[in-house]
This record gives C-alpha cells, structure tokens and sequence, in this order.
C-alpha cells in the first residue's frame, strides 16, 4: 500500500470520528497551551525584572551609609552620615575601574511655575551621573561641570515634570523656583516611560549637587550617597571591594557595617533567583498539565483503538498488512498531535498574551518552550497512536473480526 | 481435465479452552475445482465457519495441507497470506462488516487500497463496476446505515468481488435476511457463477442449497455427505414466480 494511499485513510478515519478526534486534541491542545502559556509569564517575570534593573544604568554601584541605628557608629558630630562628599574624589582618583562618579545628595522640594505645583523629591548630583543612569536629553542639554563648580541655579527635569509645569512645551528657559528658590530649567530629559514595575521614571528633577549644599539643605546634615559606574561587569566585585576599603582606611573609627556597597549585579542575581523559582513553579504546573494531556491522549487513544478492532481485523482480512494497519494509526496519531500541538501553541500564545495585558506584564514566548511542548506532546500522541495499534494488529485476525 | 482450485488433506482444528479441546474440524478432505459453486450445510456447531475461515485464509489449520491455486498456504507467511486475500479471495460475512460512516463506494474500494500500483481512479471505476454487478449503482455513496439489509450485504458481495478473485467464500450470506432478500443475494451469487468465478457458501437453509451445485454435509467436524445437486434451481426464476404470484393475489 501506497503511503499516500495510508496518509488518506487516516485523514479519513480522523474526519469521519470528528468527537473523538477533538477530544483527543483537547488533551495536547491543554497540554501544550499551558506549557506555552506559564513559561511565557515565567520569561517574562524574568524579562520584567532585567528590564527593572537595566533603568537603573549600567554596571551601577551605590554606596550610603548605614543608618541602621543598631549597627551604624554615630559620628561624633551626632549625625549618622558616614560618607563626606571628599570621598568622591578620593575613589574617583584611587580605584581603578571607575567611569563615572557621582555624589547623590537628596532633596525634597515643592516646584512651582507660576500657579501650578509639584511636589516631588530633588537629586543633587554632578554632571556625570547623567551617564551613570543613562540619560538623554530630549530638549536643552545637562549642566556643565562649571555649573556644577559655581553652585549654579539650574535644572533638568524628567518629562512628567516638565509636561505637567509647561503643558504647552518650552519649558527649557524657564524659571521656576524650588523652594522659594528660582532655577532656571536647562533640560529635559527624555522619555523613559514606566519603570516595569509601574514607577513613573520620568518623574525627575536633577539639580547640581554644590547647588543643593549651598541652597537647598533642610534642618538636618544632609545624607549623601555615591553613585559609581564601573568600567564593566566582571570588575564590579573588585571595585566595591577596593571602594570600602578606601573608605575605611579614610576614616578608621568606621567599619564594614557603616557602609552598604551595592551593585546592581547583587540585585540581579537576588531578582534571578527569584524569578528562577517563579519559572520553576510555573513550569512544573505545565508539566503536570502535559502528563495530564497526555493522559488523556492515552486513554482516548486506548477506547479508540479497542472500538476498533473490528475495524483493524476487516481491514486485515481484506489483504492489509501489519505494517499498514500500524502506519495508519501512527499517521493518525501524527496528525492529532501536530494539530493539536499547533493549536496549542496558538492559543497558548494568545492566552500569555491576553493575561500578560491584564497584568500589564510583557510575556516572552521562548522558542525553545514552543518546541519543548511541541516534541512533548508529539512523544505522547505517536506512542500512545502507536502502542495500542500494534496491539490490536497482532490480534489473531479472526478474533479481531469477532471482537465485540 | 479439471483443475483442482482447492484441495484439503486431513485438515483439523483444535480449539484449546484451558483443559477442554474442542476438535472443530476432524481429518477433512475436499477437492474443488475451478467453476463450482458449492454450499455447505451443517447443525450449528459442526465446524462451517472454521473451515470457511481456514480456506479463506483468514485462520491457520492446526494440521494437515490446504493447497490453493496451486500454493501450499500453510508455508507462507504472514504479509504473502495478506497479499493472497487481497488477491485471489473474496469473503462475504454473515454480518456484512461493512465500515460505519463511510460510503458503499469507498467500502468497496477498501481491498484495492491495499494493492500497490492502483490509480485513484482506476480504483473507483473497480469499484463502480463491482456495485453495478450487485446493481447497486444507484447507491454509491450512501452509508450502511442508510442501507437495507440486503443492500448492505450486495455492498458486501460487491467489495469480495472487486478484486476478481478466483474464489469467493460467502459464510452464511443470507442469515440475517428474510426469504425474498435471500433470493436476490442468490440470485447474484448465480450470476457471478455464470461469469466464471467459483463460489463457496455455508448455509443452514436446504432451499438455499437447492440453488447450488453441490451440497457438502458437516456434523460434528467430519463431511458425511458429498453429492451433486441434479435440479438446480434458478433464483431468478423463482423471483419470477414470486412477483407473478404477488400479481395474481392483488
Ligand atoms: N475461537 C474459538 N474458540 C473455541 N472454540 C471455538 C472457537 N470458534 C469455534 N469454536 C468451536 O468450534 C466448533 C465449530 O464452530 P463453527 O463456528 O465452525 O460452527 P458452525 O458450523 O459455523 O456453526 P454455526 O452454524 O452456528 O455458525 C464449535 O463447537 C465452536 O464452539
Ligand atoms: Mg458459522
């Protein structure tokens, strides 16, 4: 028998048994679906948090004081701030590996333009950390190192803020005032939308730091923190290392505790984990959804195969052969579980996507999930096409015609 | 001289149920040659069906020879015993065992999907002219179960027939139909024996014997009587009858 003529009949045989067909397919349609699906959320929960880190800039460390009353030392001064803006030269100049550095001195401030007002918190850095956090800028441009150097009263403002100040536009040239005191605006930055977590990272107002020293400084010692890019990655260790050394050796009634170096690679090895386990979770559940598609292909297939020993045996008597009784039943199986498999693979897709739009979470559907599920449930549907029909085609032919 | 299409020689079959043997078939010995057109008759029970099955080749003997058309059937294996049913045989069941939901053209077609080298389209026209031998032709396309009884078993006829075997065994073919029906499905039968196939049937009914040439009696897994039937009747002839009968009534 033609394989052509084989490839027919099982087409056939699948059309005219239309219920047991879909409901074999239901099985790997689920099966898969689902596999599709929770890798897809899993993915993109990993995706979502990379994305979360990446806004922060590149190869990024922040080192602050600990202010943790238990294990901070108090200053003498009475303040628990243990970093001094000197120690910014002190690191830009002595450990090898830095690119950027920036002091971060934190301000809160209400902006007002004429009758509109924004309360928001202010950053007092120098012109460096525009690169450290990867900024551009859409209109105007940042401060200069001069202003940084004279105190000037100037300011870059994220989108949100400038949009909300100057719905009209031109808010480069503006001035404002912060806290009473007015600035002239020099930038905006641009765009950075939502941070994958919903903060809005556009709402910032970035003023040189001597500005804010000199200026803006509340009731108490201001805190300062120190941003600094590394050159690269894998240097991050030595750099954070040779950074808290630097500053114990500056200040010896310090210790380790009085500092919290962090970079951005420890957070994202923590937020790997994390989503690790949340994929791992997840893919277990489509695991369990696959055996149990699977299952259920077993089954159907085994009912099937059973009603249709009579059909095996007429065919047998009529001069087909083993082989192409068992051929006709594995392109069967064939069949059902490519269709279903694509099919699952679609809908799978389609609910990731639908979810992934409800939670506001992009979904990433892997190729290598899409043929995991694939060649799963194609393992499944062929065997359990196959296993029962040989069975049945190693009948003694005249039982097979006579089974009821 | 007369060829001998079948010959059997000290055929048995023993059924093993646990300790009970049953020896369904005991030492039987038959030549028939090509042309014939043979029934045979027995109490239910007495080894029909297990011999049809062994000459048709559906079942294996537990001993003896079964020579057809010049092969010795018990050396062959498996995939060539598939290769002579479809070939060389046609089987007509009691049961018809027709395919559900599939059309009586494409049951008919069934034994040619599995003979290599056939169109789609010589099939068809096979499988038209079988239907139109059993004149079924104007029923192509309807499924079993939009089919009468006797209608299902001339479809039947039709897919033992589409491969112009050399013999066509027909086990008990008109056992599920009432006496008229029998008529025509024989009257068939007669036809296809005048083209020249040789034809085999079990029956338990002696009227339906009457139609055949030769009468081989069973009981209890022998042959006891073998003879010739001298007054063939003709199916057709009674059909006749029958209708001008139904006519003179009315
Ligand atoms: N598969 C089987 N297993 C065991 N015994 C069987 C089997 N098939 C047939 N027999 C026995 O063999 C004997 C002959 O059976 P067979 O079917 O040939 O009878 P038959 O002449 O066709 O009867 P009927 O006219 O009722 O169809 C019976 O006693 C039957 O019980
Ligand atoms: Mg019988």
């Amino acid at each position: 028998m033609l394989l052509f003529e084989i490839l027919t009949v099982a087409l056939k045989s699948l059309v005219k048994n239309k219920v047991r067909t879909l409901l074999t397919m239901l099985g790997i349609i689920i099966g898969v679906g689902a596999v599709i699906t929770m890798l897809a959320i899993g993915e993109g929960a990993k995706k979502l948090v990379e994305a979360e880190i990446a806004t922060m800039g590149t190869n990024v460390i922040t080192v602050s004081s600990n202010s943790n009353p238990r294990t901070a030392v108090r200053q003498e001064s009475g303040t628990g701030n243990a970093i001094k803006l000197t120690d910014v030269e002190s690191i830009k100049y002595q450990v090898q590996g830095v690119n950027y550095i920036s002091p971060v001195v934190t301000t809160y401030g209400r902006l007002r333009a004429g009758s509109k007002n924004w309360r928001t918190m202010a950053y007092g850095v120098n012109s460096e950390y525009f690169f450290i956090r990867n900024y551009d800028v859409s209109d105007g441009q940042f401060f200069s190192s001069t202003q940084i150097q004279s105190g000037a009263k100037v300011m870059v403002l994220g989108k949100t803020v400038a949009d909300y100040l100057f719905p009209d536009g031109g808010a480069v040239g503006q001035r404002i005032t912060i806290r009473n005191v007015p600035v002239e605006i020099v930038g905006v930055l641009a765009e950075k939308g939502q941070s994958a977590v919903g903060g809005d990272l556009d709402d910032v107002v970035l003023i040189p730091y001597t500005t804010v020293l000199a200026r803006l400084r509340g009731w108490r010692e201001p805190q300062i923190t120190i941003n600094v890019s590394a050159i690269s990655k894998d240097i991050i260790p030595i750099v954070k290392e040779e950074i808290l050394q630097l500053l114990l050796l500056k200040n010896k009634t310090l210790t380790e505790d009085s500092f919290i170096v962090n970079s951005q690679t420890d957070l994202a090895n923590m937020a790997n984990n994390v989503s690790s386990t949340i994929t791992l979770l997840l893919s277990s559940i489509a695991g369990i959804s696959l055996i149990v598609g699977g299952i259920g292909i077993m089954n159907i297939m085994l009912v099937s195969v059973t009603e249709r020993i009579k059909e095996i045996g007429l065919r047998m008597a009529v001069g087909a052969k083993k082989r192409d009784v068992l051929r006709q039943f594995i392109f069967e199986a064939i069949f059902l579980s490519g269709l279903g498999g694509i099919i699952g693979i679609v809908l799978g897709s389609v609910v990731a996507k639908v979810v992934g739009n409800m939670m506001n979470w992009s979904v990433v559907i892997t190729t290598w999930s899409v043929l995991l599920s694939f060649s799963f449930s194609a393992i499944i549907g062929i065997f359990f096409g196959w296993y029962p029909a040989r069975k049945a085609a190693n009948l003694n032919l005249i039982d097979a015609l006579r089974y009821e | 001289m007369l060829i001998n299409l079948i010959e059997v020689k000290d055929l048995t079959k023993t059924y093993k149920m646990g300790d009970i043997e049953v020896h369904a078939l005991q030492s039987i010995n038959l030549s028939i040659q090509k042309g014939e057109f043979v029934s045979i008759m027995g109490m239910s029970g007495s080894g029909k069906t297990t011999l049809m099955n062994i000459l048709g080749c559906l079942d294996k003997p537990t001993s003896g020879s079964y020579r057809l058309d010049n092969v010795m059937i018990e050396d062959i294996p498996k995939d060539d015993l598939a290769d002579i049913r479809n070939q060389k045989i046609g089987f007509v069941f009691q049961s018809f065992y027709l395919l559900s939901r599939t059309s009586a053209l494409e049951n008919v077609e069934l034994p040619l999907l599995y003979r290599k080298s056939l169109k789609r389209k010589e099939r068809i026209s096979m499988a038209e002219d079988a239907l139109k031998t059993v004149q079924m032709s104007e029923r192509l396309h309807h499924y079993p179960n939009q089919l009468s009884g006797g209608q299902q078993q001339r479809v039947a006829i039709a897919r033992a027939i589409v491969n112009n075997p050399v013999i066509l065994f027909a086990d008990e073919p008109t056992g599920n139909l009432d006496s008229r029906t029998s008529l025509e499905i024989i009257n068939v039968f007669q036809e296809l024996h005048k083209k020249g196939i040789t034809i085999i049937i079990v029956t338990h009914e002696p009227e339906i014997a009457q139609f055949t040439e030769r009468i081989v009696t069973f009981s209890d897994g022998k042959i006891i009587n073998d003879v010739k039937n001298h007054k063939i009747e003709s199916a057709m002839e009674v059909l006749k009858q029958l209708s001008h009968a139904k006519k003179e009534e009315n």
